[in-house]
């Protein structure tokens, strides 16, 4: 069902105005929690408190790239024409998050580090999953058939995603710099719980609001695709009633 | 198997009967590195330090920049619309490419390396590493690279478009690359260093044909 552009259309339709608030929200209220009223570390002072920024940001841009390579793998093999307007709607947004981390990151690094930037593995695989992003966007913009673009990039994101594992694991070996991951799926996170929920907060906010965006750059793409149909043309006509 | 030998064949004479796409790489190679020494600085115990990476990266531009026009001559005259109307996957003739390709382009980059690691004063001792690393190492970057030449095949405008789309998934063939003979350099042992890149080698002999074929049908509207 969520395959038909149109019901995709329709579905967004009733799902946006729920879903806009409750992200603008969540993220509000985990970056007004973490900013103003979580404690400061007993280390870095104030200065961790990029944290709230930093984290959302870096696991929205990696999340964003998985995304990428299953709509990717939808795409190439099965053809679905919904896949294919996924990928050019979920790369933007995960090449800015990724551009945010880094920045954030390096940010974060003067007062902590003493340095902006190191040739960390963390940091180094941002860099180059940014690198990734930026391919496929290019790649979507040069060729002009767009299911023919989308496919393309939808290979590239494939093949990108096996890189980022492989590349992960081939810089740990050089000097790692970062500190490990302090959120836990299983076991005990290393992160006092006063910071750790409203990290939690905001992460969640910033996903809904990746989704968001999402969902409105899919829309778009659709109504744009679909320019031809009938159920677009209707949709024009009742507008403009 | 007769398949794949007559499309190796076809390949190699075909490259053979244009021998400036096989010497250009070449001199490439060669020319890239004479600028280290001349726009760093010629201290043989600073060009030591630098020349894996160096190496490493000029071979990997050569390799690339060679893999530019890899299938648009098949594209224009009309072979590369034969091979992919055909029923199956065409993986057979894309691995003969790129095997001819490697043969007569990344091969004369492996032998012609030791003369210009030694050249980047490198230790007598790290010049096997040397070659090692690139034996194992450009047929990787020759088939990864062929992906980004097959998404972009029916585009004008390969080159800018292709380092961008290549390169970062060069990343870790270079590391290792590089890192092997860095340790060599140093006097430390590589074989776990060289078996990752041979790692990396069986991954991509093993998916990059069947992503270049999918890359290939895609960029041809099929």
């Amino acid at each position: 069902m969520l395959g038909s552009p149109r019901y995709f259309y329709t579905f967004s339709s009733r799902v946006l105005p729920w879903l806009v608030p409750i992200a603008v929200l969540t993220l509000a209220a985990g970056l007004v929690w973490g900013l103003a009223f979580a404690p400061s570390d007993y280390q870095q002072g104030n200065s961790y408190r990029i944290i709230f920024i930093h984290v959302p940001a870096s696991s929205g841009a990696l999340m964003g790239y998985m995304a990428l390579g299953v709509s990717g793998l939808v795409a190439v093999v099965w053809r679905m024409k919904m896949a294919e307007v996924m990928l050019k709607a979920i790369a933007p947004f995960g090449a800015a998050l990724a551009a945010i981390s880094l920045v954030t990151g390096a940010l974060w690094g003067k007062p902590t580090w003493g340095t902006y930037w190191q040739w960390d593995a963390r940091m180094t695989s941002m860099l180059i999953l940014l690198f990734m992003y930026v391919g496929v966007i290019a790649l979507q913009a040069v060729i002009r058939d767009p299911r023919q673009a989308a496919r393309a990039a939808g290979l590239l994101a494939m093949v990108g995603v096996i890189n980022v594992v492989i590349v992960k694991y081939s810089v740990e070996w050089v000097q790692t710099l970062h500190q490990g991951s302090t959120l836990k799926m299983f076991g005990e996170s290393t992160i006092d719980p006063a910071m750790k929920y409203p990290l939690l907060l905001s992460m969640l906010g910033l996903w809904l609001l990746y989704a968001v965006n999402v969902l409105l750059r899919a829309r778009t793409e659709v109504i744009w695709r679909e320019r031809r149909s009938k159920w677009v043309n209707k949709l024009v006509k009742e507008d403009n009633r | 198997m007769n398949a794949f030998r007559a499309a190796l064949g076809r390949e190699l004479l075909v490259l053979w009967r244009s021998p400036a796409e096989i010497i250009n790489p070449l001199f490439f190679f060669v020319m890239v590195i004479s600028l280290f020494p001349l726009a760093i600085s010629p201290k043989p115990e600073l060009l030591a330090t630098v020349a894996p990476g160096v190496l490493w990266v000029a071979a990997l531009l050569a390799v690339m920049l060679s893999l530019d026009g890899l299938f648009r001559r098949d594209q224009e005259s009309g072979v590369l619309d034969m091979l992919l109307t055909a029923p199956v996957m065409p993986v057979v003739p894309v691995l003969a490419k790129l095997l001819a390709h490697w043969l007569l382009t990344g091969l004369p980059l492996v032998l012609i390396s030791p003369l210009l690691g030694h050249m980047l004063q490198l230790p007598d001792a790290a010049l096997g590493t040397v070659m090692l690393s690139l034996l194992l190492g450009t047929p990787a970057l020759t088939i990864v690279g062929a992906i980004g030449a097959a998404l972009t095949v029916g585009l004008n405008r390969g080159g800018i478009l292709l380092a961008v789309l290549v390169l970062p998934l060069y990343i870790p063939v270079l590391i290792f690359g590089a890192g092997a003979v860095s340790a060599a350099a140093g006097g430390a042992n590589v074989d776990g260093i060289l078996a990752i890149l041979g790692a990396l080698l069986a991954l991509t002999i093993s998916l990059g044909p069947l992503a270049v074929s999918a890359g290939l049908k895609i960029s041809s509207g099929n």
